[in-house]
């Protein structure tokens, strides 16, 4: 239901702090070196907010560490829309970092990221607007203390960010309560003949899936107040191996599998074949391919690479071979049986069988497709 | 405030080749200083052309382009859009009355120094001075540094200092840029500065110093630059000459992004155009045509659209430092706010208005394109002259000059020059042989004119065009049409753009169909190759590579279809199955004849396939050697067995032995197919049996009368009495009689001898048949 105030926990002790608390040190020292005009209620500057972003030098030496790892042209888009009283859609296919984006936006903007809306089927309306204390609604009848706050009409008062995760996945008539607070500014509360008003600094950051528009499409009324930002895979594949990689390291530790010693080779091939599905295209550039109905997303590399270590810890050797990830990147490949299926094997008769060192991938790729 | 450019002598106007801001500064300061001469970066032949400019009917973008006379391949353009400097400066002048001259080395030398192969385009300097530039003010983007600071300047820019200042500043920066990079490691530059300095030499014996040179920033320090006649003149000696003409010809704002001429390609310029051309506020301008190109491809813009998106670009121009939004804020609050994000609307956006499809117009007074004078030189060494009475030619294409000819016609048959059109040809069906029908009208001269934006010669210009509907077809059919016809006309430029097309086409195509049309184009092709003897090796690999997807695809494609569509499909597989044949041999396709082959197997084994497919590939694999007698009687037994519909069992039955030539004679020698069908139609139950006559008697009635006749025999005998079909060689169970009749068969002899082209044997006795290989097998 609704967050009427986070408990307080030393940031040390959290087993995962807050943007604002992991990264204090580097927004002090911002705030300190940011002598750019500030809109009201920001805690920097908007060059200030890009910079905690995208990472840099401030004059003073103090290095800003890099949060999100792509286009600059996105981040400034995202900073500039907040500046604005436009609200501003996160897209992107799962494991693009658009809540990692959405969180440390609020924590640089309002020096607080907690006022956060979780998007569910069964998100109800009191979570963008206001609940009830019953007990004091009974005892004391309506009153504005017998009511409850949303995080979303916290952000408007106090002039603050919020925000709202998976967007799409809200019902349609709670999402459309959203279309009065982002197009008038105001929050009426027909039970009291009162209403809440937005103070100026209030902005709201969602996020939704690329892949999911279906589950609960936006209204064209409610779209038409956010703008987008499409944060896309990662651009080099050198880029997505280390992502891939590091996740696969830290997912492998945590259920013990033994460390793989070479399977940084068969890593780079399950992703270079999700890339160039994605992308249809072959990585040369020379071969243009079909691409399958599935998202192919950097997640989903991660959990056939971690799969095929398991496999191999388990059933193998040990160490990750083709037989281990074959099984596992068909899976992801061919969700569609009837038109995936031509997909890959079209993809595996004109590409894979023809590329050097590639024979024993090909091999176990046709023993399983068969 | 005035530098000394401007004092001291002639006003030097310093511009970035098709900059409107350049442009803009240009009139101001010509309305300003009022010179009484205007001379312009070109070539001076190009004065004389300088009055069509003033014509009505000239609209640009326009190119003047200078070809050699001997060798219109070797062609250099300046091209003009209504916003570059120059043609804003010739504009003026000829509106005021004042002389214009172009002032830069002229074509004649600047062609003959322009190795013919090389494209380096005359003015290009190998530093980039605007990049040097930009990178000291902080930018790592040089454009938008020099739109920061001279483009986007509003129009009364300068202010109080005057349209001067800008160009005495930029002027000052060049010079201190010159100092340290000397020529900016183009040599040729000293020789065409020399020439302007000589030519402004004279105009200031002519004029005084009343005069406004308008050329590149780049130049402006070296014309300021106090040097002797005699020096100019010993850089010009000994530069060769070729002979050379110039023309205007139409260009478009698509070919301005091209390096040509001026050197300076623009990216985007229809954006400058529109910068250009709005009065004010051109963001809001911008973003209004780009909400209404957008609603006219039925995406929902609102005028709160457009509001949010120029806000957005504003405070995105104030974030990341910059006085105006440029084309890189506009686009990015077009993604975000017209487009949700999505790059697919911002592409049209792209392509319509940031380039823009703006097409320059010339009058018909201009002279003649050079590809005129490549065609008529063609025409002379071909002998084929252009007559207005239709006349049919027939070429050998064995024979040199034939092989020329049909090369030329296709050429400009490619470019829509509709000289001769194909005839069927008579008697031979041989692909060496064309027959065309010439006639050649007058207003082909047009189409000729037309083309000449492709190019300056015939092959350049087809070449050209080949590649350009290579890239903009949507179908397969189309590129593979295309391929077909780029080899017809021995386009072995275009070829590599036309079949990464193909490929790439072939790749997202998912219809099998289409690929199954496309593939038979392509082995033919690959034939063509041969009697022009051109490469087909590219081609040879798409062709391959077509087969391999086919291959892949065409099982899942051969379920759940209709008859109709199952019938098309097994015409398509006859094609395919002929086009993997003659791939087999051309091309180093390993093991494809096997792959197909297993295909068809799997389709023929497939119960859930289409009963004419399955037949059909039973056939072909029957006929291939592929499967024996016995395994295909088993799959006839099993399509013809009483659980199988007997709709579909007679449409197995069209597809095995229907249709393609021979498939009656199959029946007459096996009889035990024939029996089985025979079988199987004498099982059909009365109510089933109307519902397969039309399809038995449409596989029946394509017979030929012969065959029918010796079917009807056989039936009408029963079953064979002798035992198994293949029984003891000379009682032949085939309705023929026992035993060889070897004078009727020694009658042939001699035809096959001539077919096979062995020597001849004149006197073929009638006697001599024991030492003929040929003998007739069952």
């Amino acid at each position: 239901m609704t967050v009427s105030a986070t408990t307080a926990t030393v940031a040390s002790e959290a087993l995962r702090p807050h943007a604002e608390d992991a990264f204090a040190d580097e927004l002090k020292a911002l705030a300190a070196a940011d002598d750019r005009p500030r809109p009201v209620r920001w805690k920097l500057s908007p060059w200030a907010v890009s910079t905690y972003l995208l990472g840099g030098t401030l004059p003073d030496g103090t290095v800003i560490t890099p949060k999100y790892v792509g286009p600059r042209r996105l981040v400034e888009v995202a900073v500039t829309t907040l500046a604005t009283d436009r609200a501003l859609l996160l897209l992107g296919v799962p494991g693009t970092a658009k809540t990692w984006v959405s969180e440390h936006l609020a924590a640089a903007v309002s020096g607080d990221s907690t006022l956060l809306v979780q998007g569910t089927a069964g998100t109800p309306e009191e979570a963008v607007r206001y609940g009830w204390n019953y007990a004091r609604l009974l005892a004391h009848g309506p009153s504005r203390d017998a009511l409850v706050p949303s995080p979303v009409m916290r952000a408007m008062s106090e002039g603050m960010t919020a925000r709202v995760e998976e967007l799409t996945r809200i019902p349609a008539d709670v999402q459309d309560a959203l279309i009065t607070i982002l197009s008038e500014k105001t929050l009426p509360i027909p039970e009291l003949g009162q209403e809440v008003q937005a103070v100026r600094g209030f902005n709201l950051i969602a996020t939704a899936n690329d892949r999911d528009r279906g589950v609960n499409e936006l209204s064209s009324a409610l779209r038409r107040r956010f703008n987008t930002v499409v944060l896309p895979l990662p651009a080099t594949p050198d880029d997505e191996v280390d992502i891939v990689s590091r996740r696969v390291d830290q997912i492998g530790s945590s259920l013990d599998l033994p460390a793989a010693p070479d399977g940084l080779a068969e890593i780079r091939r399950v992703v270079t074949v999700f890339r160039e599905l994605r992308n249809g295209v072959t990585t040369d550039g020379r071969t243009k391919l079909k691409s399958p109905s599935g998202t192919l997303s950097t997640a989903e590399a991660i959990s056939v690479v971690t799969n095929g270590l398991a496999l191999a810890a388990h059933f193998g050797d040990g160490i990750l071979r083709p037989g281990d990830v074959a099984a596992g990147i068909l899976g992801a490949v061919v969700r569609d049986p009837a038109a995936d299926r031509v997909v890959w094997q079209e993809y595996l008769e004109t590409v894979v069988r023809e590329r050097d060192g590639w024979k024993d991938f090909y091999r176990a790729c046709r023993e399983v497709s068969a | 405030m005035t530098g000394a450019t401007a004092s001291a002598g002639p006003l030097l106007l310093g511009v970035r080749h098709h900059g409107p801001g350049s442009a803009r500064a240009v009139l101001a300061a010509l309305e300003a200083a009022r010179p009484r001469v205007v001379l312009i970066e070109g070539p001076p032949e190009g004065d004389a052309l300088l009055p069509l400019a003033a014509d009505e009917r000239m609209k640009p973008p326009v190119a003047l382009l200078a070809h050699a006379v001997d060798d219109p391949g070797r062609a250099a353009f300046w091209p003009m859009a209504a916003f570059s400097p120059e043609w804003v400066a010739i504009r003026w002048a000829l509106a005021h009355e004042v002389p214009a001259r172009f002032i830069d080395l002229p074509a004649t030398h600047s062609l003959a120094l322009t190795e013919p192969g090389t494209d380096e385009p005359p003015g290009s300097p190998a530093v980039d001075p605007i990049g040097v530039l930009a990178g000291t003010a902080g930018y790592d983007d040089p454009e938008r540094w020099w739109e920061d600071v001279v483009e986007h300047r509003a129009p009364e820019g300068g202010g109080a200092a005057g349209p001067l200042a800008a160009f005495a500043a930029l002027a000052e920066a060049m010079t201190a840029l010159r100092e340290a990079y000397g020529d900016g490691g183009h040599p040729r530059d000293a020789v065409r500065e020399a020439y302007m300095r000589i030519q402004l030499r004279t105009a200031r014996k002519e004029f005084g110093d009343d005069i406004a040179v308008v050329c590149g920033a780049w130049h402006v320090p070296a014309l300021a630059a106090r040097t002797t006649l005699a020096a100019d003149r010993a850089l010009l000696k000994g530069v060769p000459k070729v002979r050379t003409e110039l023309t205007w010809v139409p260009w478009t704002h698509r070919r301005l992004a091209r390096h040509s001429g001026y050197g300076a390609g623009i990216d985007s310029p229809g954006w400058y155009g529109h910068l250009f051309d709005a009065p004010d506020r051109p963001v809001e301008r911008w973003m209004t045509k780009v909400a209404g190109l957008l609603r006219d491809e039925d995406r929902f813009i609102s005028s709160a659209h457009v509001i949010e998106a120029v806000r957005l670009a504003g405070g995105l121009a104030a974030v990341r430092g910059r006085p105006l939004p440029g084309l890189t804020e506009t686009t990015d609050a077009i993604r975000a706010v017209m487009c949700e994000g999505s790059d697919v609307p911002l592409a049209l956006v792209h392509d319509r208005l940031v380039v823009g499809e703006t097409l320059g117009e010339v009058p018909d007074s201009a002279p003649a394109v050079p590809l005129q004078r490549d065609l008529n030189r063609q025409q002379r060494t071909l002998r084929l002259k252009p007559e207005a009475s239709e006349r049919e030619v027939e070429l050998d294409l064995r024979k040199e000059t034939d092989a020329a000819r049909s090369r030329l016609l296709h050429r400009l048959r490619l470019l829509g020059i509709g000289w001769g059109d194909r005839a069927a040809g008579r008697g031979s069906t041989g692909t060496f042989r064309e027959t065309w029908r010439l006639r050649w009208e007058p207003e082909l001269h047009v189409r000729v004119a037309e083309a000449g934006v492709w190019g300056t010669t015939v092959l350049s210009a087809a070449t050209a065009k080949a590649e350009a509907e290579a890239v903009s077809a949507t179908g397969l059919a189309e590129v593979t049409a295309l391929a077909e016809r780029c080899l017809l006309a021995e386009l072995a430029d275009a070829l590599p753009v036309v079949m990464k097309a193909l490929a790439d086409r072939a790749a997202l195509d998912a219809d099998v169909s289409h690929l199954a049309e496309a593939l038979p184009a392509l082995a033919r092709s690959l034939r063509y190759g041969d009697v022009r003897a051109t490469d087909t090796a590219s081609l040879g690999a798409v062709a391959a590579g077509l087969a391999e997807r086919i291959c892949v695809g065409l099982p899942p494609a051969c379920t759940g279809l209709d008859s109709d569509g199952a019938e098309e499909l097994r015409l398509r597989i006859d094609g395919v199955h002929t086009a993997v044949g003659l791939l087999s041999g051309a091309v180093p396709a390993d093991g494809l004849r096997e792959r197909w082959a297993a295909v068809l197997g799997r389709l023929a084994a497939r119960d859930t396939v289409a009963g004419v497919i399955r037949g059909r590939a039973t056939r072909l694999l029957l006929d291939e050697g592929q499967l024996t007698q016995d395994e295909a009687a088993r799959l006839m037994g099993l399509a013809l067995s009483p659980g199988t519909a007997p709709t579909d069992a007679a449409a197995w039955i069209e597809g095995f032995v229907g249709g393609a030539a021979g498939g009656g004679m199959l029946l007459v020698h096996d009889e035990r197919l024939l029996g089985l069908i025979d079988a199987w139609l004498t099982g059909v139950r009365a109510s089933a049996f109307t519902d397969v006559l039309p399809l038995l008697r449409r596989t029946f009635s394509a017979y030929e009368p012969g065959v029918r006749r010796t079917l009807g025999e056989l039936v009408r005998r029963g079953p064979d009495p002798g035992g198994p079909h293949r029984g003891t060689g000379e009682a032949s169970p085939s309705g023929f009689g026992p035993g060889r009749d070897e004078p009727r068969a020694d009658a042939v002899v001699p035809v096959l001898r001539l077919l096979l082209g062995l020597d001849p044997a004149p006197e073929p006795a009638p006697h001599d048949h024991t030492d003929r290989p040929l003998g007739a097998t069952a």
